[in-house]
């Protein structure tokens, strides 16, 4: 049992992981096709993991309605608009499921055009207002890296903004140098650093030796 | 009552009024359209309501929003994954087209994973699973992230550098990302060129910063222009 539990995912990592590797620089047709092949297994077991993460979800809220917890009719608000959406999914405008979506027209794209999108640019909006705070105590330049930090900001903002062409032509000018050239050389030096990194993760989990995927409990 | 309660009512009151005069004056139309501006009207300005702080009306939106998300994720997986590379092919299964019934493979790994909802006895299924999905993801990533990270950026970096502004901006990047390289080295003691890559850093962050706020702050006009010209029917500009 210890085999089909511990070795066998092991073997299954290393096997995986090499055919990861050895497909990219295979230019045989026959290596294409398992890339391709195996690219698409992974995009069906991901669908499932979502299945699950969706599931969790519903499970975290149906407990808080079942439970009659402080603000279990919120968590109901989740099932009224999961429901709905997902009938409205089935419904596919009178295709049913089992046809290609309907994406033009229907209650489904309702939904999404005057629900969903309405609330997702909303959400991220709200960042502006929590950013703008975040700055307020951020860029008190107290040391000369933060002083940095905070011309290196407002100049990047006022560039971005007609003012900043109005002040001088340079001010936009300024901003697209300092992006492409002081902040290229910093994200570069960091984007070497992370490709190490998960080049290095990598070789560790194909060899079996990161084996936090596995998970605890039992062997 | 309290203040926030009082707020509350007239907030309501007031957005009810707008809409009652905005679909009598016919500036809102009486169809789907309309309604649906009413509706994104109302999302937007409960969500905006956290400004003043948490209430009601902005958890109302937030729980309806994260219900019709998970909906609308798991409708793309079923039409885009598991209809068109997993029912479709297997459904028009023929003489031809025996090869799809490799497709077994990734649904049997997909049911593995769904184990962990059963019964803790077959649980230890799932890592079949992840062993699959992380062992994959290892193996595709080590061959991308040298060609396209790495060796492209290190040969970007690495260039002959003329005697012009072109060059001395070829100059500053090499210094730039040495000297950042420099600083994450922790096995050695942090001199000058460390200090040199703090400030490419915070350069770095400094404009990543401002650029996420100006993102952000697009986000927010598109959401003011929303309701000042799609909800409110105003002329805009105003001044």
């Amino acid at each position: 049992m210890l085999f089909l539990r511990r070795t066998l995912p092991l073997i299954i990592a290393f096997v995986m992981g090499m055919i990861g590797i050895l497909v990219y620089y295979s230019p045989h047709s026959g290596a294409q096709a398992l890339e391709q092949e195996v690219t698409m297994w992974n995009r069906i077991v991901f669908a499932f993991a979502l299945v699950l993460g969706i599931y969790s979800l519903m499970r975290l809220h149906w407990g808080r309605v079942q439970r009659q917890q402080a603000g279990w009719a919120y968590s109901f608000l989740v099932f009224v608009g999961f429901v709905v959406m997902l009938i409205f999914a089935i419904y596919n405008n009178g295709q049913g499921p089992l046809k290609p979506q309907v994406i033009d027209s229907g209650p489904f794209v309702w939904m999404f055009d005057y629900v969903q999108v309405p609330a997702d640019a909303t959400m991220f909006s709200i960042l502006a207002f929590f950013i703008a705070s975040a700055a307020y105590r951020t860029f008190r330049a107290r040391t000369p890296e933060a002083a940095i930090l905070l011309v290196s900001a407002i100049i990047v903002m006022i560039g971005r903004v007609p003012i900043g062409g109005l002040i001088s032509d340079s001010v936009p000018a300024f901003s697209q140098w300092l992006m492409a050239v002081p902040n290229l050389a910093a994200t570069r030096g960091i984007l070497l650093g992370v490709s190490l990194a998960a080049i290095a993760t990598s070789l560790r989990i194909i060899f079996g030796i990161e084996r936090s995927y596995l998970g605890g409990g039992e062997e | 009552m309290s203040r926030d309660q009082i707020i509350f009512i007239i907030f309501l009151f007031i957005f009810a009024t707008i809409n009652i005069f905005l679909f009598g004056s016919g500036s809102l139309s009486a169809d789907w359209t309309g309604f649906g501006t009413f509706i994104a009207a109302g999302i937007t300005l409960s969500l905006y309501s956290f400004l003043y702080k948490d209430n009601p009306l902005f958890k109302f939106a937030e729980n309806l929003y994260v219900g019709v998300a998970a909906a609308y994720t798991l409708t793309q997986v079923w039409y885009t994954v598991l209809l068109a590379d997993v029912v479709n092919p297997l459904s028009a299964l023929d003489s031809e087209s025996l090869s799809n019934l490799w497709l077994i493979v990734p649904i049997f790994l997909g049911l593995f994973m769904l184990t962990q909802l059963a019964s803790a006895k077959f649980s230890w299924l799932s890592r079949i699973a992840f062993a699959f999905v992380v062992g994959l993801g290892s193996g595709l990533t080590i061959p991308r992230t040298i060609a396209a990270k790495l060796l492209k950026q290190v040969e970007t970096t690495m260039q002959p550098i003329p005697f012009d502004l072109f060059g001395l901006d070829l100059l500053i990047i090499l210094v730039g990302v040495v000297t950042v390289l420099v600083y994450f080295f922790y096995s050695v003691e942090h001199r000058v060129a460390s200090k040199i890559g703090i400030w490419f850093l915070m350069i770095s962050f400094g404009a990543s910063f401002g650029y996420t706020i100006m993102a952000r702050l697009s986000l927010l006009i598109g959401r003011v222009g929303f309701l000042l010209e799609d909800w409110l029917v105003l002329p805009l500009p105003l001044f």
